[in-house]
């Protein structure tokens, strides 16, 4: 090692000379942390996409790594949110990734104490069986007049507010087309 | 806003670098106060008076943009010799009826209509939430209207609002909301010094405003005071809505909501709306004048959009299979109806309501009393584990072997995992790109509904009845792609815009809309967020790259437009009002509207026009009348239809409170909506006797690092050991006079339930003096439930049922309690100390207050 290099090691130095006076910046970088790569960087690749908490409604990049979510930022392109994300915002790849997620479809029976599997397919199957079901029981043709009424007063629904618009757009034509129309949602809580 | 909207909040803190003052009123001194201008203690549930005393202070020092207030408002128009306000009333405007507790809105009525308020079913209205359909327009009105544009006539809206409000004086504020004259000047003077040609002042209100039983005037006081101000329709100026989730905007544009249709169009009610005429007329108004008299067309293309070629004008598009709506069947009555035993299945998609809907224990005994319950959630909820883990299991309510309610629990895909739009809290639809497949058997809901809709159609594809035709017609013929058939959101899209039945081609907004079913369109007012064939919500062009507006930015209903009503930002003649709020303005040379926004009028309509006379529709709408939804194009200081509870905004006090109503003999809003079932209760207000028993009111809000019901945030580790722990928030004078320590437990009881927290004395709680007496609050965040990385009581648990009229939301932001020291008891004895508190305050359960109190030291006549 050189001594011009011996001395161009020393942060000090590089803060005086430099363009960083403050030494917050490039001049205090180790040569560890200059080797290291950004998680961001090594990206197969970045979908833009949007925070699901609050409804300010800030832009995210999405990192995907081997198919997996590496890293979630703001997207500094957005004119709503300029890059910035909050503690929520921040955590939402810890939310995505988070070991607590339920990825199969559990089932409990009536007067069980526990859950049970089951299969996604029959889960679907016994849920339509149950609609068509509780459709039958419970239909309303007519009210006392003869007036049309066309419903179902057995079912109901509950949706959040993180669901999208093309979600909403059919879950609604759905439940309307079967005459169910118990449906809310967050909007009127 | 700091707190709840962190990121939206840069920009309060931008304007407060240029110069703005910021205000923040809240009863807890939060991150918000840490750094606004003036922090302002309120009383919960006492915003009416607060803002009604700056209404008065503007109106007693002529303080008003009289030039905007005359040319773009309703000040002028005369109103029915009929009316008779609150003033006259004891706290009653003219058209009571007790029986239903409801108005009848005739005498409410500009004069020379009295006939057409188009109500008389008020009561039918306050079932169907109503209120809700004028979300993207007004209510009906006579456009032909008596004006004085002196404003001297003494029935005159500017009369009249100077009457409604001159006894909310600086002295009556104080005493109602515990803040003091001079805090109150100093926010009246800073927020009318914001107003006139150069200047613009912005309201900026989170959701918690709508969670009162008076929810909906509390945002008509404050939209009064912006158009007196002359801040609607301006750069810098408006009411904001901070909603809190994100896509809540959307999920009432395309609503998943009782009451309503894509784009706010009515659900029809079976006595109102026997035919397709019918319905439309009830929408449309024939001879109205304004935009919303293109509505047959709307209406039309909604239905082309459901049943594509079975929908036929011959057969009224299938209107015949739209269910229709008897009455009441939102989200607080269908609770009731499980606990009945009314209700075989329950859907609850992505949604909490062990947690997030008031009166946790309702809602959690009303689904363990189901046939069925469907839950998809990324997480194990609370609404999910009722059964297994809740409270009710705890006090022997709910056994699980007793328990009949059969749960499927399907798990869902995040945000990342599926593409689709957001609508965000300024009406922009962004539109999200998926980054990976979803885990295991985790779906979208767009997934999910689809292939439902598939097995059901296949289970009846043979099917004789009648009934089954609705779904047998349905187009739902989505394309799909990827390992699990994922359906084409962008194809939703596509339909959600709108297209020409012949061709296919994507529509370019609304006014392409016919009513000969030629177009299909699935929400209206989203028409031309797919213009050209191009998905415009998906619009990225850097803020870097583009002006202000930043209009290439996603994409805003309607019309990709900004600032809804931004022809008031240019005065009457169409100029800009000044060169420092130029935004919209008419070009003379070229004959058109012009500007940063995309003008909110015909764009060719000069300033000059006037309708002939009988015009209807967007004829009938002069080229100064900016409003163009509302019947006479004008801005509503006074709202003859539409409002449930009353054309101006009116002090009551919360259905829970200390107080008697410093300002009128009428204690609470008349008309709110109660619910006599055994499960509820109200805790005894003045004038009743024993409201002692609850001394203590109580708030709650959000935490910065939780999320609503917490679904989203307790099992999210780096935010659950932010804020491991329930707490609630007292002042050291209350800690004092209860016996709290810091850091101890507390316990909170109310006439519904007892929940426990940790103490946290801090001067963040303020006792205010309110009508000669001291009155403590404490506030505690509502996140908390028994499962997650962290958990906690519900604070939600200690609220019963009582809803705004308008939109049938509760009241959720107050309420009164006690509080005691140390921890809650558990099991039966849980149960017991609520039955005790009920014996002493007299709560009979299934029994709620009276509704009118009018009648001197409770003496109760009216509803019971």
């Amino acid at each position: 090692m050189g001594l011009r290099t011996f001395i161009e090691g020393w942060p000090v130095y590089r803060q005086l000379t430099g363009t960083d006076p403050l030494g917050r910046g490039a001049a205090a970088k180790s040569d560890v942390s200059r080797a290291l790569t950004a998680r961001t960087d090594t990206a197969d690749s970045v979908a833009r996409s949007v925070c699901p908490y609050c409804a300010v409604g800030c832009g995210q990049r999405v990192f995907v790594k081997d198919g997996r979510v590496s890293q979630i930022e703001g997207d500094p392109d957005s004119p709503i949110s300029r890059g910035r994300l909050c503690p929520k915002g921040s955590a939402s790849k810890s939310l995505v990734t988070s070991p607590l997620r339920q990825t199969t479809v559990r089932y409990r029976r009536p007067y069980s104490t526990q859950w049970e599997d089951l299969e996604l397919d029959t889960a679907l199957d016994m849920i339509a069986d149950r609609i068509l079901a509780a459709r039958e029981q419970t239909w309303e043709d007519v009210d006392t007049q003869g007036r049309p009424l066309n419903r179902t007063l057995g079912i109901s629904s509950l949706g959040g507010a993180t669901l999208d618009n093309e979600e909403n757009y059919l879950i609604k034509k759905l439940f309307t087309a079967m005459g169910a129309l118990q449906i809310e949602n967050q909007a009127r809580i | 806003m700091a707190e709840a909207h962190p990121v939206g909040f840069q920009w309060v803190m931008e304007a407060k670098r240029k110069g703005a003052k910021v205000f923040h009123v809240d009863p807890r001194f939060t991150r918000t106060s840490a750094v606004a201008d003036e922090y302002v203690p309120i009383r919960a549930g006492t915003d009416i008076a607060l803002l009604g005393g700056v209404v008065r202070y503007i109106l007693d020092n002529e303080l008003d943009f009289r030039e905007y207030v005359l040319a773009y408002t309703n000040a002028a128009t005369i109103v029915s010799e009929e009316f008779s306000d609150t003033e006259d009333g004891d706290g009653f405007f003219s058209g009571f009826d007790p029986e239903t507790g409801t108005y009848v809105q005739d005498s409410w009525q500009y004069e020379g209509h009295e006939g057409s308020s188009g109500s008389g079913h008020t009561a039918q209205e306050r079932d169907s939430a109503a209120g809700l359909t004028h979300e993207s327009h007004g209510a009906p009105v006579g456009g032909q209207t008596r004006r004085d544009e002196t404003l001297q006539h003494p029935r005159c809206v500017y009369q009249i609002l100077k009457r409604h409000f001159s006894r909310y004086t600086p002295e009556m504020v104080e005493r109602v909301c515990g803040i003091s004259q001079a805090q109150f000047l100093e926010l009246a003077r800073a927020w009318t010094a914001n107003s006139g040609r150069n200047r613009t002042g912005m309201l900026i209100y989170s959701v918690g405003w709508t969670q009162h039983s008076v929810g909906v005037q509390y945002i008509r006081t404050g939209a009064i005071i912006q158009l007196l101000l002359g801040n609607m329709g301006r750069p810098g100026g408006g009411v904001m809505a901070l909603r809190g989730h994100a896509s809540i905007q959307g999920s009432t544009d395309i609503p998943t909501l009782f009451n309503l249709l894509p784009g706010y169009l009515p659900m029809p009610h079976h006595a109102e709306h026997p035919s397709f005429d019918e319905w439309v007329d009830s929408i449309r108004h024939p001879g109205q004048k304004g935009f919303w008299g293109n509505a047959r067309s709307f209406a039309a293309s909604l239905l082309k959009a459901y049943w594509g070629d079975a929908a036929t004008p011959e057969n009224d598009f299938c209107y015949g299979y739209l269910p229709r709506l008897t009455g009441d069947h939102g989200t607080y009555q269908q609770v009731l109806n499980m606990i009945d035993g009314k209700i075989k299945g329950y859907f609850l998609l992505g949604q909490n309501p062990a947690v997030g809907s008031a009166h946790g224990r309702a809602q959690r005994l009303g689904m363990a009393n189901l046939d069925w319950l469907v839950v998809r959630d990324l997480f194990m909820i609370e609404s999910a584990t009722f059964w297994q883990n809740g409270p009710e299991v705890t006090t022997g309510e709910i056994v699980p072997e007793e328990c009949r309610t059969e749960v499927f629990f399907l798990p869902a895909a995040s945000h990342v995992e599926k593409e689709g739009t957001f609508t965000q809290t300024q009406r922009l639809l962004q539109w999200r790109e998926k980054a990976v497949e979803p885990p295991g058997d985790a779906r979208s809901e767009l997934w999910f509904f689809y292939h439902l809709g598939h097995k059901l159609r296949e289970k009846l594809a043979d099917s004789p009845l009648p009934r089954d035709r609705a779904l047998l017609d349905l187009t739902w013929d989505y394309p799909t792609h990827g390992p699990h058939a994922e359906p084409s959101a962008e194809a939703v899209l596509r339909e959600i815009n709108g297209y020409d039945v012949a061709t296919g081609r994507p529509l370019s907004g609304f006014a392409e809309a016919r009513a000969d079913g030629s177009t299909a369109i699935g929400c209206w007012i989203y028409s031309g967020v797919y213009a050209d064939g191009v998905n415009q919500a998906a619009r990225r062009r850097s803020r870097h790259e583009q002006d202000w507006v930043a209009a290439e930015w996603g994409w805003a209903w309607p019309a990709n437009r900004r600032i809804l009503y931004n022809r008031a930002s240019a005065d009457p003649d169409g100029n800009p009002w000044s060169e420092r709020k130029r935004y919209v303005w008419w070009d003379a040379e070229k004959s058109e509207w012009t500007g940063y926004d995309v003008p909110d009028f015909e764009k060719t309509k000069p300033p000059s026009y006037r309708p002939p006379a009988g015009a209807s529709g967007p004829e009938g709408i002069a080229g100064d009348d900016p409003f163009v939804m509302q019947g006479d194009g004008k801005g509503w200081l006074y709202a003859p239809s539409g409002v449930l509870d009353g054309p101006l905004p009116t002090h009551y006090e919360p259905v829970e409170s200390p107080v008697r109503n410093p300002l009128y003999g009428q204690q609470a809003n008349p008309t709110r909506k109660m619910y006599a079932h055994p499960v509820n209760s109200v805790n005894p207000s003045p004038p009743q006797e024993h409201a002692q028993v609850f001394p203590y009111v109580f708030t709650v809000s959000r935490l910065t690092e939780h999320h609503t019901a917490g679904a989203m945030s307790r099992t999210v580790s780096p935010l659950a050991e932010l804020q491991p722990e329930m707490f609630v928030e007292v002042s050291p004078a209350l800690a004092g006079e209860v016996g709290l320590t810091h850091l101890g437990w507390a316990h909170l009881v109310s006439g519904r339930a007892v929940i426990e927290a940790k103490v946290l004395v801090t001067d963040r709680l303020t006792p205010l003096r309110v009508d000669g007496r001291i009155i403590h609050q404490v506030w505690l965040p509502y996140h908390f439930g028994f499962e997650g990385l962290v958990t906690g009581d519900s604070a939600n648990d200690l609220f019963g049922i009582s809803l705004d009229p308008n939109v049938l939301i509760q009241e959720s932001k107050v309420g009164t309690c006690d509080v005691r020291p140390g921890r809650r008891p558990i099991g039966p004895a849980l149960l017991e100390l609520v039955a005790d508190y009920q014996r002493r305050a007299g709560i009979v359960p299934g029994q709620h207050a009276p509704a009118v109190t009018t009648d001197d030291e409770g003496k109760e006549h009216g509803a019971s």
